[in-house]
């Protein structure tokens, strides 16, 4: 009889946590209606607390290393699943035995590699395990909040136009889901590129048209590119440093992400009439 | 003595679990599941360029704006605003959290949360106790919220004056509707984060309800206030 309460007490215990959180998976459309990306400028590193380093790796970066056959396929960190066009195909695996979840998987993209959130408990590996563009990733719930915790990646970029992630970063993102709405903030801490955490967020809808799980394959192609050497720009020989000022009337100190300029009180360093081409 | 354990352990489990029995009445403030007051620093790092300066004319992407929203930010005109005393077109509440601004978060009463920004100089209050009218049309409108457990504030406002979604004349009409989510969450090495979800419902300006969140760092105290008017350019 004892054991009979017992095993009930603890089912509705059980429950309570279940109900506790919500469910994730299926398909999210992206609301594309933030410019996280850039618009394709290639010094364009606006809202970005680049440390001075990054600052240096990201002005020395030229867009036609992507030409390069080993590049065209790099892709890019888990991160980038908040910046990116596309939407999220999130699916789960559950323990057959005990039925709790052993993982959530997020789909990728044609640039992106599939994220598993491990949700069993199991530690994160050594610091000197294989890196891989995805990392290695756990997660909890705290409350109805997934929280998840990134390591691992390979270094890749922060944005496309060449600001650079280490293979020191970590991201712990956090899933958030009111109604129909996902939104996943990210905070992304690289101690070489990063003058302090950056903190990005997008939404996405429930829907029912299904995102694919992953994108098509990446196929790498001859674009011109045989050198032996890497294209890049020299310190202060970067031709696109002012491209957002003459476009926009981006002060430069802001299109080469200091971080200062990420807070309102900057606005008043903002000289009044930038000229714009 | 084990029947008293077990039934000692069940009691507590129903009590902690269900929900207060209707009729014990407690206040918006005592019920927080979170604490959102406090001076709050927006921390631009998504649309710098439409957050930070004023957008040229002509600027709009990627708002989805229907043609007649675009044929109306063509027509902005900052210095018609400014003369006929709309400069506060860009500071209403389908915009104001998406500002470079600091928040200044506090009870106003038992019931009611007040949303003071520096830049622009608005107030917004975010009622848990609904009025029966919500008055004459404002820049901020009016908002009810409710809090989400187990940690959440959503807030939904109406009765809004015609505003812009960006400083550069996109337009919001006075029919908009605006619902927001207000989340907390920690940051690694210290300090919190404010995250508010926007969702601008205006079928006549937007051919999707336009989504936003942004993102604000909690600040000691308010050292670093700035108050500024509005201002239309």
């Amino acid at each position: 009889m004892i054991h009979s309460f017992t095993t009930l007490l603890l089912g509705l215990l059980a429950c309570g946590s279940a109900v506790a959180q919500v469910d994730l998976t299926g398909s999210w459309t992206p609301r594309n209606h933030e410019f996280l990306t850039g618009d394709g400028l290639p010094v364009d590193f606006t809202g970005i607390p680049l440390s001075e380093e990054g600052r240096i790796r990201a002005l020395s970066y030229s867009e036609s290393q992507l030409e390069m056959v080993e590049r065209q396929c790099q892709g890019w960190p888990a991160f980038y699943l908040v910046q990116g066009p596309f939407g999220l195909r999130i699916w789960s695996e559950t323990d057959p035995i005990k039925g709790n979840t052993i993982s959530y998987t997020i789909g990728g993209w044609e640039d992106r590699a599939p994220m598993t959130i491990w949700m069993d408990g199991r530690p994160h590996p050594s610091e000197y395990a294989l890196h891989t563009r995805s990392g290695f990733t756990t997660g909890v719930w705290e409350g109805n909040t997934l929280v998840t915790y990134t390591t691992h990646m390979k270094a890749g970029f922060l944005r496309k136009t060449g600001a650079p992630s280490s293979d020191e970063a970590k991201v712990t993102m956090r899933f958030y889901r009111h109604g129909d709405i996902l939104t996943v903030l990210e905070i992304i801490e690289d101690p070489i590129y990063l003058a302090e955490p950056w903190i990005l967020s997008r939404s996405f809808q429930l829907s029912a048209t299904p995102q694919p799980p992953i994108g098509p394959p990446c196929v790498t192609a001859y674009e011109g590119s045989v050198g032996a050497t890497a294209p890049h720009y020299l310190p202060e020989k970067n031709p696109f440093v002012d491209e957002m000022t003459k476009k926009y009337g981006v002060p430069r100190d802001a299109a080469i992400g200091k971080p200062e300029t990420l807070y309102p009180e900057y606005r008043k360093k903002i000289p009044p009439l930038v000229p714009v081409q | 003595m084990r029947v008293f354990v077990l039934g000692g352990l069940v009691t507590l489990f129903f009590v902690a679990g269900l929900p207060r029995a209707a009729g014990q009445a407690t206040t918006a403030k005592a019920s927080a599941p979170i604490d959102i007051t406090g001076y709050w620093v927006a921390f631009v790092t998504e649309d710098w360029r439409f957050r930070m300066i004023t957008p040229r004319k002509g600027d709009y992407q990627p708002v989805p704006m229907t043609e007649q929203a675009r044929k109306t930010a063509d027509a902005w005109d900052p210095g018609a605003d400014e003369a006929s005393g709309n400069q506060c077109k860009a500071y209403g509440a389908g915009a104001i959290m998406r500002l470079a601004a600091r928040f200044h978060i506090t009870w106003q009463d038992e019931n009611t949360l007040r949303v003071d920004s520096d830049y622009g100089m608005q107030t917004r209050l975010l009622h848990f106790a609904a009025h029966s009218s919500p008055g004459v049309r404002t820049w901020q409108g009016y908002s009810t919220a409710q809090w989400e457990k187990p940690g959440s504030l959503k807030v939904a406002t109406s009765n809004l004056r015609a505003g812009y979604l960006r400083k550069n004349g996109v337009p919001y009409s006075e029919n908009a509707v605006v619902t927001e989510y207000f989340d907390i969450a920690p940051i690694p090495g210290g300090g919190q984060v404010l995250l508010v979800t926007s969702i601008v419902d205006d079928p006549e300006n937007l051919r999707q309800p336009f989504t936003t969140s942004s993102q604000f760092k909690k600040e000691a105290d308010g050292s670093k206030w700035d108050p500024q008017p509005c201002t239309a350019k």
